[in-house]
């Protein structure tokens, strides 16, 4: 199946495994069988095409600069919103601190207010975790490629770091769940009373 | 309901312990100190006289969970309330928390109001 791609080691092994199947097969073999030859020697060759990209990838611009790059963007991220959170209960203890000084309705207004802007202001955290488990997400995708790399060079992969036995509270942390996964508040009280 | 007592608040965000800070200040609890992780509160509960613990779970070097385990194994503190104010929503959470004598538990994002109402909760009960 000539298409203008100088031919490799892979493509000369994947023909002479199609000849040798060919060979050991007796009498003539019918259009169906040389058609699904066909097909095996173009897969054989697909799989050796991508080996060979795969192996000629700049693997060092993925885990040299691009992930490196997305993780500091994300980092940047965790801390300009810590930063404007911090300013924003900068100006709510500003505002707590003028209720002594206005007139009863409107300092219990004044603390709903506030209380309210302290309640949207734990957004922070929940954002700070999903954009860690991201990270986490690429590095363990980083690990992946470098090996995927490896192996399809014949390098020796990159060995895995040894891990800790890990408690089973870290074992149990999965960071916030997504919308539809979590169970509420009410659902958790339930369970709570369920044991009493 | 004593209001005086210490309030040791433990999470790795610091903006998230200056919230809960502020909320407990509204709600009349004004000794309150901080920690941001299991292993550093440990240590200032057995060198304080604490009257309540809110945690989170998600912490290095030592988790919210692990902590508990280690308050409840400790003849002077096992009978402090607990409070686990966390992210960490799933069923088995809970009952692992539960299990290892959670006084009560919060999810994240919480309000105002269920951080006043877990808190007398426990404290009425202690």
């Amino acid at each position: 199946m000539p298409d203008g791609t100088p031919r490799g080691p892979e493509e000369d092994r994947i023909e002479a495994a199609v000849r040798a199947v060919l060979g050991s097969m007796a009498g003539d073999i019918t259009a169906k069988e040389a058609a699904l030859l066909a097909e095996l020697e173009a897969l054989g060759r697909t799989i050796a095409r991508a080996k060979a990209e795969i192996a000629a990838l700049s693997v060092d611009d993925i885990t040299g600069a691009h992930i490196p790059s997305a993780t500091d963007e994300l980092d940047a991220i965790v801390g300009h919103t810590a930063q404007a959170t911090n300013e924003i209960l900068d100006c709510c203890e500003t505002l707590e601190k003028l209720q002594a000084d206005v007139p009863p309705e409107a300092a219990a207004a004044l603390q709903g207010a506030v209380t309210r802007i302290y309640e949207a202001c734990s957004f922070q955290d929940i954002t700070g975790q999903r954009i860690g488990k991201v990270v986490a997400a690429l590095k363990a995708i980083e690990r992946r490629v470098e090996a995927a790399v490896a192996n399809a060079s014949g390098r020796a992969a990159p060995e895995a770091e040894p891990q800790a036995p890990r408690t089973e509270g870290e074992a149990l942390a999965n960071g916030p769940q997504l919308p539809g996964g979590a169970t509420s508040q009410e659902e958790i009280d339930r369970l709570l009373a369920s044991f009493d | 309901m004593d209001r005086n007592i210490n309030v040791l608040i433990v999470d790795d965000y610091r903006t998230m312990l200056r919230i809960i800070r502020n909320l407990l200040k509204q709600l009349d609890f004004n000794n309150v100190d901080e920690a941001t992780d299991g292993q550093e509160a440990l240590a200032k509960l057995r060198a304080g006289n604490f009257g309540l613990v809110i945690s989170d779970w998600n912490m290095a070097p030592m988790t919210g969970l692990d902590l508990l385990k280690e308050v409840r194994a400790d003849a002077r503190l096992k009978n402090i309330p607990f409070i686990m104010i966390t992210a960490e929503s799933k069923t088995e959470n809970v009952i692992a928390a539960k299990q290892a004598g959670v006084s009560n538990y919060i999810v994240k994002p919480f309000n105002a109001e269920t951080l006043r109402e877990k808190i007398e909760k426990v404290l009425v009960h202690a």
